[in-house]
């Protein structure tokens, strides 16, 4: 292959672990909610969306990039932790559909409020400098400090929440208590408080990865539900309930959906017209994800790493 | 709990009252009310065939918006190919035949289903949702990219399928076609649902283990039940499309999927004529609200919430207990 | 320390308990026999909470626990050894004993690893195994463990040696008698007569929901024949 565009697939390539690492963030609260509590949370992508919306106004009013990751932490946990107790507390004994239904109402409800207070225009907050401009990773890859400061975050988040699951009693608690809720009661441990926990860390992940892809992709209302179903995706591929698999499901899709946006419209147009060709790149890259989920489906009912670390 | 004559009573008070005020509309309604009636009609098609799957076959479907969705599809694209005279795919001459065009859409939507429930219901459990999802948002991100057919645009049908040499564009009378399309619809799913094939469906939503110890081979039956199912949402695309003069790809958005969901819920899962309820529900709501204010869709969001927090079993449970409560009241 | 009387309780629309009673008292053994079906489980769930009982009482250590949450019977003292055993199958032994374990009564002597590997040598030599790759008698032993590690007043054994291989079950009913000299309090539900005849206090049987009958060991040799009608081994 040519220099240039090994440089090309290496640049993809780190855009996809970055995304991929975004999924992670999602998708690791989302598993642990699902796989813990079994409650199937659709507006887990509307706590992605404050997280984002509170970080970014405050740093675009205070001119400091810095200060929107704890605004933004706080703001989508202390969000998190009010909708869990009105709202995700009551739909822990009822079935799938409630859940289904009643998540996406506050899907509705969050959207509508965001543009109530904020109104529809995107916001928008600017990298900055020391992060802004592409270092020289190798000689003629140029690339943005601040997406691998993402990479790295995230790297550092699955290995923190590895050693919380697999390293602390909180950690054993929340697997027994994905086997068996009942048990665990019944030796006096308060699951709903460990459920509080989990939600409320699920919400953290969700609004720091939301802050954190304010500057990539646009901060607007609805961004929530784009990313959700990449993340249910993930989920679904890496197993529910494992971390380990949000890990692996996350940055495999990640990498996969960025080199097929990237490369497929290119290699069509080898062989139709080029905005033929683009549409349909485009529409068979956003294919891809779901296709790769059904592939692994079909194989691994239960994906890749059910029910473990 | 409402006993079965109330809930028998419930459900004959209601199938009555709806048979006369289905026939009455055109005389009592604006236009603007006959169009929200006939589509409440044609989103109820899609509504009782998830609910078949749903209620009564207990499994979860959030990609019937593709079934709906092709079922709009076939009806515009056979209008293209009409309009400007070429086969589709070389062979296929285009039409604007109702007759032909409604038939072909359930066709259509029907081997979907069959490949889509074939590969789907090898899984179970949220595994099932997902990626009954992930086949809905394939075909929606395929007939997207096609720009031949409108590509985001969608594909604008200029003029009304043809039946039966009637003036399709004259609101009253498109309006009684659909009733009776719908009318059909609701009659043939009366029997299926009441037949052994129904009541096997129902025993496996209960305990499939059972019944596949009975010797009813549960993947089987499921299937069937997805197909026809899918048939049914084909069928109200099709007819959508007529109506609207329009096949859009949010026909086959996941958002569409929700909202067909909803409508299921809020009538009252498992329930003959909950659907139908739901349907209406949702759809009124969604007009009125709108009316009242941009921000609609948080009122929506709020109701939705009481309804599933404060209620079980949606409209239809509900009247079943105003029934209990006001035979309660007479004896 | 516990004081169950006219306790009822129902799954839903089928009624199971329609008036059990029984008294445990400090440092006693207490057994509830009775065939397949009959309530004992059920019992066992209204105790800890599991099922809200529907009338009755249950009194722990004098207070009223009918329809409080699992976890606050257990805090107050009752130590769980369910049907079943219901380990956690995804983490290994170790967790398994020290994941819900607690000091709640601040004992003096509490139990910890060390002492439940002393009791039970064969789970220290698989502290970190998986707990689901253990022997049906392993994960009873494991079972057993993890309730002492909350340090109960109250063991509560639910069959604890069905479908045990014998040289298991006498392993087991040996670690019941150590505990028993240690003063622990115990409510054994099993359908092994024998051995319960020697270890226990007081006998209760029950019967389609009912209490029938209660006596000491005595008793129950005076009414072999009676008991015999009713446990039917």
């Amino acid at each position: 292959m040519r220099p240039g565009s090994m440089i090309l697939v290496l640049e993809q390539l780190l855009n996809g672990l970055q995304y991929g690492v975004m999924l992670f963030l999602l998708a690791a609260g989302l598993t642990l909610i699902f796989g813990i509590m079994g409650v199937i949370n659709l507006a887990h992508g509307s706590l992605f969306m404050v997280g984002a919306y509170a970080g970014t106004l405050v740093a675009g009013a205070t001119g400091n990039f810095w200060l929107g990751i704890p605004v933004a932490l706080v703001a989508a946990g202390a969000t998190g932790l009010a909708v869990e107790a009105l709202v995700i507390r009551r739909l822990y004994a009822r079935d799938h559909l409630d859940q289904v239904l009643a998540t996406f109402g506050l899907i509705l409800i969050f959207n509508q409020i965001i543009t109530l207070t904020v109104g529809r225009q995107p916001v928008f907050v600017a990298i900055p400098e020391s992060l802004a401009a592409p270092v020289e990773l190798l000689p003629g890859l140029f690339y943005p400090p601040y997406r691998l400061l993402i990479i790295a975050a995230g790297l550092l988040v699955a290995l923190g929440l590895y050693l919380l699951i697999n390293r602390t009693r909180i950690g054993m608690l929340v697997r027994a208590g994905a086997t068996n809720r009942d048990m665990v009661r019944a030796l006096g441990v308060d699951i709903r408080l460990l459920y509080t926990v989990v939600f409320g860390l699920g919400a953290l992940l969700a609004g720091f990865a939301g802050y954190v892809s304010g500057p990539i992709s646009a901060v607007q209302v609805g961004m929530g539900e784009q990313i959700l179903l990449s993340t249910f995706v993930v989920v679904v591929v890496g197993g529910v309930g494992s971390i380990k698999g949000a890990c692996v499901a996350g940055i495999l899709l990640g990498v996969v959906d960025t080199m097929l946006r990237a490369f497929l419209p290119g290699l069509l147009r080898g062989v139709m017209p080029a905005s033929e060709a683009d549409a349909l790149g485009i529409g068979i890259a956003s294919m891809g994800i779901y296709l790769l989920m059904a592939l692994v489906l079909l194989i691994r009912p239960k994906g890749l790493f059910a029910a473990g670390g | 709990m409402p006993s079965p004559d109330a809930r028998n009573l419930a459900r004959r008070i209601g199938l009555a009252v709806l048979v006369v005020a289905l026939l009455a509309v055109p005389m009592f309604a604006d236009s603007s009310s006959l169009s929200l009636v006939t589509r409440i009609l044609i989103y109820s098609i899609a509504a009782a065939s998830l609910n078949f799957v749903l209620g009564y076959g207990g499994m979860i479907s959030l990609g019937h918006a593709a079934f709906f969705g092709i079922g709009g599809y076939v009806v515009g694209m056979l209008f293209v190919h009409h309009a400007d005279a070429t086969p589709l795919m070389g062979f296929i001459p285009g039409s604007n035949q109702l007759l032909v065009t409604v038939p072909a859409a359930v066709v259509v939507s029907g081997l979907l289903a069959l490949i889509i429930g074939a590969l789907s219901l090898r899984t179970g459990g949220v595994q099932f949702i997902m990626i009954t999802l992930a086949f809905a948002q394939m075909i929606f991100f395929f007939f997207v990219s096609l720009k031949a057919y409108g590509g985001e645009d969608g594909i604008i049908v200029r003029r009304t399928n043809e039946f039966l040499g009637l003036n399709m564009r004259d609101r009253v009378t498109l309006y009684y076609v659909m009733l009776g399309f719908w009318a059909v619809f609701m009659l043939a799913l009366w029997r299926v649902v009441h037949s052994s094939f129904g009541t096997v469906l129902r025993g496996m939503k209960q305990n499939e283990r059972r019944m596949a110890a009975l010797g009813y081979a549960p993947y089987r039956y499921k299937l069937y039940a997805f197909v026809l199912s899918g048939m049914g949402a084909g069928l109200s695309g099709a007819l959508m499309a007529n109506f609207l003069r329009f096949a859009s790809p949010d026909m086959l958005h996941w958002t569409k999927s929700a909202a067909l969901m909803t409508m299921v819920i809020l009538g009252g899962v498992g329930s003959f004529l909950g659907p139908i309820w739901g349907t209406a529900a949702y759809l009124v709501l969604e007009t009125w609200l709108a009316a009242q204010t941009e921000y609609w869709q948080l009122w929506l969001g709020l109701i939705l919430l009481a309804v599933v927090l404060g209620t079980r079993g949606g409209i239809n449970a509900g009247m079943a207990r105003l029934a209990a409560l006001m035979m309660r009241g007479r004896g | 320390m516990l004081s169950v009387a006219g306790l009822s309780a129902a799954y839903g629309a089928s009624q199971v308990l329609f008036d059990v009673s029984l008294d445990i008292a400090e440092g006693q053994v207490v057994t509830l026999l009775g065939r397949n079906g009959m309530g004992k489980t059920t019992t066992v769930r209204s105790i800890m909470g599991l099922v809200a009982p529907r009338a009755g009482k249950v009194e722990f250590e004098g207070r009223s626990v009918a329809g409080l949450a699992p976890e606050r019977i257990a805090r107050m003292g009752a130590g769980l050894v369910p049907e079943g055993r219901q380990i956690f199958a995804t983490l290994t032994v170790r967790e398994n004993l020290v994941a819900t374990a607690a000091n709640r009564l601040g004992r003096a002597n509490p139990w910890t690893l060390a002492r439940v590997y002393d009791l039970f040598p064969r789970l220290g030599e698989r502290a970190g195994q998986m707990a689901g790759t253990l022997s049906g008698g392993e994960q009873q032993m494991l079972a057993v463990g993890r309730a002492l590690m909350t340090n109960p007043r109250l063991l509560i054994l639910d069959e604890a040696t069905e479908g045990l291989a014998p040289v298991i079950r006498t392993e087991i009913w040996h670690v019941i008698e150590r505990l028993k000299a240690q003063g622990q309090s115990i409510l054994l539900i099993d359908k092994n007569l024998g051995v319960l005849k020697r270890l226990a206090d007081r006998h209760f049987i029950i019967e389609k929901g009912r209490t029938v009958w209660t006596g000491t060991a005595a008793d129950l040799e005076r009414e072999a024949a009676v008991v015999q009608g009713y446990v039917g081994l």
